[in-house]
Formats: C-alpha cells, sequence, structure tokens
C-alpha cells in the first residue's frame, strides 16, 4: 500500500518537473529578449531540477542513493543561482543593456548615452554576429 | 513514467542546443550550455534509476561540480574581455 502511494507521488512529481522542464525550454527558444530567455530558463531550472530529484528520492527509498540525491539537489540548489547571477552580471558589463531600461541607478549613465550615440556606435565584438 | 521523463530531457536538451547554435549574443549560448548541462545532470540521475545501478549517481555529482566551474570559468574570460570590467564603459 505504501509503496503504491510512494510509486503514485513519485510519477506525478516526475510527470510535474516533465511539464516545468518542457515549459521552460520552450520560453528559452522563443522568448524575445536574452534576459526573458534569462528568467525562463533559471526559474524554470530549479523547480524542475527539485520535482524530478525529489521523484527519484522517492523511488530511493532509504538506502546510500537517497543521500547522494539529496548532495545533488543541494549542490544544484546553490550553483544555479550563483550561475544566474554571474551570467546576468556578465552580460550587463557589456554593451548587452536592457532594451529601453528604467533601472535606478542607471538613468543619468542611459540619458549620456542617448545625448550622445555616436560615442557608443562602436559594436561590440562579442555582439557582431546578431541574426 | 522514468522512460517518458527521459524523452522530455532529451527534447529539452536538443531545444537548448537549438538556442546555443541560434543564440545572437554570447550569453544566449552560455545560457543555453548551462541548461545543458544541468538537464545532463538529470539525465544521467534518470537514466541510474531506469538500469538500477545507483553507483552512476557519483557521475552526476562529479557532472554537477564541472558544469558549474566551467560556466563561472567562460563567464570569466568573456567579462574581462570586454573591456569593461565594472566601470563605466565606453569611457
Amino acid at each position: 500500500m505504501t509503496e503504491t502511494i510512494l510509486m503514485l507521488l513519485s510519477g506525478l512529481a516526475l510527470a510535474l518537473g516533465c511539464f516545468f522542464m518542457l515549459s521552460g525550454a520552450i520560453g528559452l527558444l522563443r522568448f524575445p529578449d536574452f534576459y526573458t530567455r534569462m528568467h525562463a530558463a533559471g526559474v524554470t531550472d530549479t523547480l524542475a531540477t527539485f520535482l524530478i530529484i525529489g521523484g527519484l528520492m522517492l523511488l530511493a527509498g532509504w538506502s546510500l542513493a537517497l543521500l547522494k540525491l539529496g548532495l545533488i539537489l543541494l549542490f544544484i540548489f546553490f550553483t544555479s543561482p550563483a550561475a544566474s547571477h554571474a551570467l546576468a552580471r556578465a552580460a550587463q558589463h557589456s554593451e548587452w543593456k536592457l532594451s529601453g531600461t528604467e533601472a535606478r541607478g542607471e538613468r543619468d549613465r542611459e540619458a549620456k548615452i542617448l545625448d550622445a550615440p555616436a560615442d557608443v556606435a562602436e559594436p561590440d565584438a562579442l555582439n557582431t554576429d546578431k541574426v | 513514467m522514468l522512460t517518458a521523463t527521459i524523452v522530455a530531457l532529451l527534447v529539452v536538451m536538443a531545444l537548448a542546443l537549438v538556442r546555443a547554435l541560434l543564440g545572437p549574443s554570447i550569453y544566449d549560448r552560455i545560457l543555453a550550455v548551462n541548461v545543458f548541462g544541468t538537464k545532463t545532470v538529470l539525465l544521467i540521475a534518470v537514466i541510474c534509476f531506469t538500469l538500477g545501478k545507483p553507483e552512476f549517481l557519483d557521475i552526476a555529482l562529479v557532472y554537477a561540480l564541472i558544469n558549474f566551474v566551467s560556466v563561472i570559468g567562460v563567464l570569466r574570460y568573456f567579462e574581462f574581455r570586454a573591456g569593461s570590467s565594472g566601470e563605466v564603459p565606453n569611457d
């Protein structure tokens, strides 16, 4: 009886994880901007990972595999936000700014750039392969 | 359900590869590679449950470590190659 319930719960968690993962991949492919793509990928990464590893943990039962799955989950929970943060920071430091940004502290710089567009017309070497 | 999860993971990895090939900027590509690596960890974990060999989970753990270190390393490289390491650019 207990095993049947565990199997059902694990199947439910795996199915939900597959759904979130697929929606995140579609968002990664279809969204128009880099930052929106990063939102889709980063948000669904954490939840889908939690659901899939959780479903596997329900399948594993009390064993060493449970501990290893817990370690994988913990590590991904630490590193996924760190990687997202580093990615957004590197993109913000490059020329790949948010289009029409209204962020606080960015207004002066944006106004300066809007006043003198000739200064920023230099194309970045990293972004020259825009399709 | 494990087989369906494997198929969904493969589809997601294919979509991430498409984004990595299309990606207009270098950061889109790095993001897609990061997603691909995370999904690879999940794929190894699910495959080890399908085959019934829990010792493969060590490979997934090591792959998660390598994926994080490689993404951070590539990001540091491109961040400092862009010539604006924290200061106001273009001045």
